[in-house]
């Protein structure tokens, strides 16, 4: 029995006279194993988070059916909410209190007792070094040191199963590498772990398996190799210098590849996939050369999980930043909502 | 982490009614603690009915004549309880903001997240206001005394009024929670408390005699009001003038104001505790 499963989930919103009706899921099926993490990976308004909610019983599936360790989600609601833990795309934590007493009052709330709350608490506090903070109010954490403490409430009770609604969205790329160390070592104690996130490299690097979600719909599934397999082996990625003699090349490189050659035309690149490694990369070059394309840079890589996406949803990850830009000019609209 | 996460679970309480008053207790104190962290909140809560006590007091005092009583005190004795229930009334926007703030700030998805019962959250939230309110409530006697007012016919029904009072602060409250989880940001909330607490206080007998209400429809609301009831039920309690003298007949809510308040309260809270629990149940952010 898998840790988490998920069966047929249907979630709709809207569908009334002013809304036009919004499948948030739409059939989706997952089996977390114990012990493992499953990377549930998509662009915005994908379904993920509509999908953790229904399996945290915070919200009723329309159709279909959850269970966590074997309780029905939506029949076994009190018994569920004992064995997971959830922490949210949003840093749930009370701004007034102290990170202390933030944990104290989930322990409280646990019926922990005063005394082992508070002995949990600072032991959280330890390990998710906000022991020099944590009797200062939250609101005067730094958006790191708010996810830490979020994630240390969902951990109070030393749940089997955790949920993780996008925890890192809109950190800075430091703050979200040491988040991905403390999460890692989640599951090192046996820890079942559903993650979302809209990074592919978070899932790549995280989840023992993924799955790729699109408007409510798990499109594909496996882990992060066997999805990159799916797409092919490596690609030959070539920058020409003259525009004009873009869909020349473009055309010598396709009948050297395994596949189409994908051109963009204002970076002039073309992206084609190939088999026959460095060697066939020398050959391609001596070909553009014999002609007379000059060339810019060229590449052989390996697939990434982006290139999974694009090929299968045929876009490009919606939201996702170029590799290096500061995430947190992604999340100030959010910011600024609040 | 340590391997120690494989621990079991702590076993957590049955939901019996007792782990409910603990787990609202919890609640209530963390609402409090949230308070002394924000003193301005305090401080502003209790000297807007100082000022109303204050403004009311000398600004309509002498325009506003109390038939059968007079003096310059009558109207601030007339007037007492009426910026009493008031003040209170709007301990159901307090309420509002409260919830939507938390609605917002995904703590109720947390909360909700937890195995406690359905009502804790709530129940903390209605109590941490109550006990707000009582600070306030002093605050106002306090200033009340000070101009004038007084209480002028024994502690058994000073009490008497006081309990309805803080009951019918208390149901208000409950309507607060319900508008507080069917609105999407805390400033809606705030605006819709105004919107209709407003003109629930002021359609009433709390500021003018109620006979002075024009058009005669008017006045019937006014008779009717739940506001209007509590009022007229704390200055027959306390002795205070209640404009009806010389009136061939009161209106019979009015006639039976106690009564009828403290039905009006507990309607309220048999109506918008279950109304919200379920609103609580189902709410998303």
């Amino acid at each position: 029995m898998a840790a988490i499963e998920a069966e047929g989930l249907v979630k709709i919103y809207g569908g009334n006279k002013k809304a036009k009706e919004v499948r948030a899921l739409d059939g989706v099926d997952l089996a977390v194993p114990e012990g493992t993490i499953l990377g549930l990976l998509g662009p915005n308004g994908a379904g993920k988070t509509t999908a953790v909610r229904v399996l945290t019983t915070l919200l009723r599936p329309d159709a279909g059916r959850a269970s966590v360790l074997g309780l029905d989600v939506v029949r076994k609601p009190t018994q569920v909410r004992r064995l997971i833990g959830l922490s949210g795309q949003y840093a749930a934590v009370d701004e007034n209190l102290t990170g202390r007493e933030n944990l104290v009052m989930v322990g409280r709330l646990y019926h922990m007792g005063k005394e082992a709350s508070a002995k949990r608490a600072a032991e959280l506090l330890e390990e998710f070094t906000l022991t020099d903070a944590a009797d200062r109010p939250s609101k005067t954490y730094s958006g790191g040191m708010r996810r830490r403490l979020d994630l240390a409430a969902a951990l109070v009770v030393k749940p089997p199963v955790i949920f993780l609604d996008e925890p890192t969205t809109g950190l800075d790329p430091r703050t979200r590498i040491a988040m991905w160390d403390v999460i890692a070592g989640l599951v090192k104690g046996g820890t079942t772990l559903l993650l979302t996130t809209q990074y592919l490299e978070e899932a790549d690097r995280l989840a023992d398996s993924i799955a790729v979600v699109d408007h409510g719909k798990v499109i594909a599934r496996g882990t992060a190799d066997e999805l990159k397999a799916q797409i092919g082996g490596e690609r030959l990625q070539i920058v020409v210098s003259d525009r004009t003699r873009l869909s020349e090349a473009a055309e010598l490189l396709g009948r050297m590849g395994t596949g189409e050659a994908r051109v963009q035309d204002q970076n002039r690149e073309i992206l084609v996939p190939v088999s026959g490694g460095a060697q066939l990369l020398v050959s391609a070059i001596r070909e553009l050369d014999a002609v007379g394309i000059a060339i810019d840079d060229v590449a052989l890589r390996r697939p990434t999980l982006d290139d999974v996406f694009l090929q299968l949803t045929g876009r490009a990850v919606e939201g996702e930043p170029e590799p290096g830009a500061e995430p947190e000019a992604e999340m100030e609209p959010q910011e600024a909502a609040r | 982490m340590s391997s120690d996460t494989l621990a079991p679970p702590v076993p957590v309480g049955s939901g019996g009614p007792l782990t409910v008053l603990h787990d609202a207790w919890v609640v209530t104190l963390r609402n409090l603690r949230r308070m002394t962290r924000m003193p301005e909140m305090v401080v502003f809560s209790s000297i807007q009915p100082i000022m109303f006590v204050l403004l009311f007091a000398f600004v309509f005092g002498g325009a506003i004549p109390v038939p059968g009583a007079e003096g310059k005190t009558a109207y601030r004795e007339f007037l007492l309880p009426g910026i009493f229930v008031q003040t209170l009334a709007f301990t159901a926007a307090t309420t509002s903001v409260g919830l939507a703030d938390d609605l917002h700030k995904g703590l109720i998805d947390r909360f909700r997240s937890l195995p406690i019962s359905r009502s804790a959250v709530l129940a903390g939230r209605t109590t941490a206001d109550w006990l707000q309110n009582l600070f306030v409530l002093v605050v106002m006697a306090v200033c009340g005394l000070i101009v004038g007012w007084r209480i002028n016919d024994g502690v058994l029904k000073a009490v008497a009024g006081f309990f309805l009072l803080m009951l019918f602060a208390y149901a208000m409250s409950w309507i607060g929670a319900v508008v507080g989880l069917s609105v999407r940001t805390v400033e809606t909330a705030n605006t819709i408390g105004f919107i209709w607490i407003f003109p629930l206080t002021f359609l009433s007998n709390a500021f003018v005699p109620a006979r002075t209400l024009s058009p005669q429809w008017l006045q019937n609301v006014a008779d009717w009001n739940p506001v209007s009831a509590t009022v007229q039920a704390l200055r027959h309690l306390w002795g205070n003038p209640d404009g009806y003298a010389g009136a061939a007949k009161m209106p019979w809510p009015i006639e039976h104001a106690t009564w009828v308040s403290l039905f009006w309260s507990v309607l309220i809270l048999a109506v918008f505790i279950p109304l919200s629990v379920r609103k609580y149940r189902s709410v998303s952010t």
